[in-house]
């Protein structure tokens, strides 16, 4: 019961990528990092407005693995501190 | 015969290197890999309808207008060198993400051919593409391959003919958002009524340009006078990008226009049969592979085998080749009567191919299973894994393979160290290497250390000598990349690709290359420089001495021969270039504690560290024939050497130069002979300072 209700709280609620979980899926509302990351990011299909889903979390989410249209990406979780999502 | 010069460009992992292959058939010659400074590009020849096909192939970028050395290294290539026409390949089952690039290669306005890789894949994931669409939008001619099942390779070949005859290009029916569009539209109008025109460049394109902040244009169009009437409206325009897009950053805005102009053309022209929300094969190894916890056991696990396949399995053909070598010294000395001529090739020259191609079955064994791992896309995971661990340190997650084969030995090791795509990481990483101790200084460590503790602790003492020697090494990488590389760090984002099964061909290709470069480069300098050490160590002649031993020997009994023998390699030795030099550099190693002869060892170990126990076994004159288990040599050793400067001795071992072969494979992996006085310059201070600490704190 309780997680069905931090479900629905979470739901829609801007937060960091790297906040999200395992099996979540979140919309990116802003990437908010330097240059050279952004433009790396981009080159993966990884924009403002692109779905995403966590794939896989490594030990203290130091690495995220995320889906986005197709194309798994591993990124560092600082990094992931860095985008901001929308969790759908 | 005509020649068409082909480039191949393309996102990593589209198989790109396996459409080289299919296109080139069996009739292809290789002209060779040449780098850039650390990039390569590979050049290839081949005939094909009484034309020379000539192709170039650059490294897999995702962009070409990012910072990395490979991006640098395509896009220079791309916008200064001369060719005629560019084949994009892409992954016809990531089309879209692929078709970025695409986009950013069509700004380029060269004569161009898209080919759409991995056609039998997408066939068997239902995915079903309308190429006759996507030529029709982009304007340049699509063709759809497999570059395992051949298909569409000899149509791909046709299409360049085509291309390449061919000067009037298709117009492209590329539509950016409204926004975009509308504002393009009106600067479009003004160029058309001023009656502008700039090279082959239409006026919607250079008003799409100039909305995108293209820098090269900018420079292009400074000194027209036009531009101070277009500025209003591109400040206009920009403005109106910038609320639509909710973002004041140009950069983003050309981002989210290509992505958007992809996104419609995946929409318009591939249709996927398939249901999207089941599990693929990927997922569901990654749900184990990478799992949090059983993830690193396993790549421990895998680890394990492969090294013990590299020094195991290796070692069977090593002393193959090792006695082959002996025996073959010893069949060409007994053919040579010139006893000079007999030396330099016998003890010279065979001696020192020989140390070279020992190394080859270490080295092919790595390298099949480092192919193995990049070609089955575990490796991204395996960096995925450890990233955490190792950016702590300022390396990379795929550091950790090249740093454990330092463990077995450096050669392997420096070269493992190309996977690391940043050129910073690649570099700390190099340095670092040596400090994981090779197999070969493991002889000198089993003789100090039974010398100096005794059988039942020297196990202790070595585990500690090889776990400070590795932390050593990763407080070192953190203090270069404080120190040395520093800045930034580059992003780690990187995809993980499907996993594929490994290409037979392809493997065979790496393995084959580098073993050969490997072979060839190594070999002629470490030839050259092992004669050197060779002359060195064995000049001058001194047959005054030889003469005196040589009566003395004759007249005394059958064990004082012996002993006069070994006292005989010792002064020669000593009278030599290198024992020359040993005492004049005696003074440098004075403060650690070492007298001339160790420094003497320690210098021949610049070219292997094998030769260190056997310099040691001359100088003390128990003869050439040792190993570390000898007892005699350590008797002597403890009754000449103190205890602090045998610790001092092991610290300078564990941290100073690898051997020669190491250091000209290393040379050749950094980018150039001025890493190599680094790397001697960084490592040989660093030893001298803990050596001497070392000696400090035992002497008390």
């Amino acid at each position: 019961m309780v997680m069905i209700m931090q479900l629905y709280r979470d739901k829609g609620i801007k937060m960091k990528l790297s906040e999200l979980h395992k099996g979540d899926k979140a919309m990116i509302k802003k990437i908010d990092s330097s240059e050279d990351l952004k433009r790396r990011l981009a080159s993966f299909g990884v924009v403002r407005g692109s779905e995403l889903s966590v794939e896989a979390c490594s030990l203290g989410k130091k690495t995220m693995e995320i889906m986005v249209d197709d194309t798994l990406i591993g990124l560092r979780g600082e990094e992931a501190k860095e985008i901001e999502v929308e969790k759908l | 015969m005509d020649t068409i010069k082909i480039v191949l460009a393309g996102q990593p992992n589209v198989g790109k290197s396996m459409l080289i292959n299919a296109m080139s058939g069996s009739n292809g010659l290789k002209v060779g890999n040449f780098s850039g400074v650390t990039v390569e590009k590979t050049e290839l020849c081949f005939e094909h309808h009484c034309h020379m096909f000539e192709m170039v192939d650059l490294p897999g970028t995702y962009s070409i207008s990012g910072f990395s050395q490979e991006e640098k290294v395509a896009h220079k290539y791309l916008l200064n060198e001369e060719y005629d026409v560019i084949i994009n390949v892409l992954d016809a089952t990531h089309l879209k993400r692929n078709l970025l690039l695409t986009l950013e290669l069509l700004k380029l306005n060269k004569k161009m051919v898209l080919a759409l890789n991995m056609a039998d894949e997408a066939k068997k994931e239902g995915i079903d593409i309308d190429i006759k669409q996507i030529e029709k939008i982009v304007g340049v001619p699509v063709v759809l391959v497999s570059a395992n099942t051949k298909e569409g390779v000899e149509e791909l070949l046709e299409k360049v003919h085509e291309v390449a005859d061919n000067h009037d290009r298709i117009k492209s029916n590329i539509t950016y958002s409204d926004v975009m569009e509308e504002e393009a539209l009106e600067i479009e109008k003004f160029l058309a009524q001023k009656g502008f025109a700039l090279r082959d460049l239409s006026n919607r394109e250079i008003a799409l340009r100039l909305l995108i902040e293209d820098k090269a244009l900018y420079k292009e169009m400074h000194d027209e006078p036009i531009m101070l009437e277009l500025q209003p409206l591109i400040l206009k325009a920009r403005q109106h990008l910038y609320t639509h897009h909710e973002t004041k950053d140009v950069q983003e805005i050309k981002a989210n226009e290509y992505h958007a102009i992809a996104r419609g053309i995946h929409l318009e022209t591939v249709k996927c049969q398939r249901n999207k929300g089941g599990k693929t094969l990927t997922k569901r190894i990654d749900e184990l592979l990478i799992n949090k916890y059983l993830g690193i056991p396993i790549f421990l696990f895998l680890m394990w085998g492969l090294f013990q396949l590299t020094f195991t399995v290796g070692a069977i053909p090593m002393e193959l080749i090792d006695s082959a070598i002996g025996a073959f010294g010893d069949w060409v000395g007994s053919n040579i009567s010139n006893e000079f001529m007999r030396n330099v090739i016998v003890d010279g020259i065979i001696a020192g191919v020989g140390a070279v191609l020992l190394f080859l079955p270490n080295i092919i064994i790595l390298y099949i299973g480092i192919a193995l791992l990049e070609t089955t896309g575990y490796m991204s995971r395996v960096a995925f894994l450890l990233d955490g661990f190792f950016h702590k340190f300022g390396l990379h997650g795929k550091s950790f393979i090249p740093l454990v084969t330092g463990f077995g030995c450096s050669v392997p090791a420096y070269m493992a160290a190309r996977t690391l795509k940043s050129e910073k990481d690649r570099l700390i990483t190099l340095f670092i290497i040596g400090f994981m101790s090779c197999g070969a200084r493991l002889p000198i460590y089993v003789l100090f250390t039974g010398a100096f503790f005794g059988a039942e602790q020297a196990g202790n003492i070595l585990f500690i000598i090889y776990i400070s020697g590795a932390m050593l090494g990763l407080v070192m990488a953190k203090v270069l990349r404080v120190v040395v590389f520093k800045g930034e760090d580059e992003p780690f984002v990187m995809e993980m690709p499907k996993y594929r099964f490994p290409s037979f061909t392809l493997i065979w290709h790496t393995v084959y290359n580098n073993a050969k470069s490997y072979v060839k480069k190594a070999g002629t300098f470490i030839l050259a420089a092992s004669v050197l050490v060779w002359v060195l160590a064995t000049y001058p002649n001194q047959p005054l001495l030889e003469q005196e031993y040589q009566t003395k020997i004759e007249q005394s009994s059958k064990e004082d021969a012996t002993v006069l023998e070994n006292e005989l390699k010792m002064k020669k030795l000593e009278q030599s270039y290198l024992g020359q030099i040993g005492k004049v550099s005696e003074p440098v190693f004075a403060p650690l504690g070492f007298d001339w002869k160790m420094t003497v060892a320690l210098e021949t170990g610049l070219a292997a560290k094998e030769v260190v126990v056997s310099t040691l076994g001359v100088l003390y004159s128990i003869g050439d024939e040792v190993d570390e288990n000898s007892n005699a040599l350590a008797r002597e050793l403890k009754k000449n050497i103190s205890f602090a400067s045998a610790m001092a001795f092991i610290v300078f071992v564990m941290i100073y130069l690898p051997c020669l072969a190491a250091s000209m494979v290393f040379a050749k992996e950094a980018g150039g002979y001025k890493y190599l006085l680094y790397l001697f310059v960084f490592t040989t201070v660093t030893a001298w300072v803990f050596s001497f600490v070392t000696y400090r704190i035992f002497i008390n």
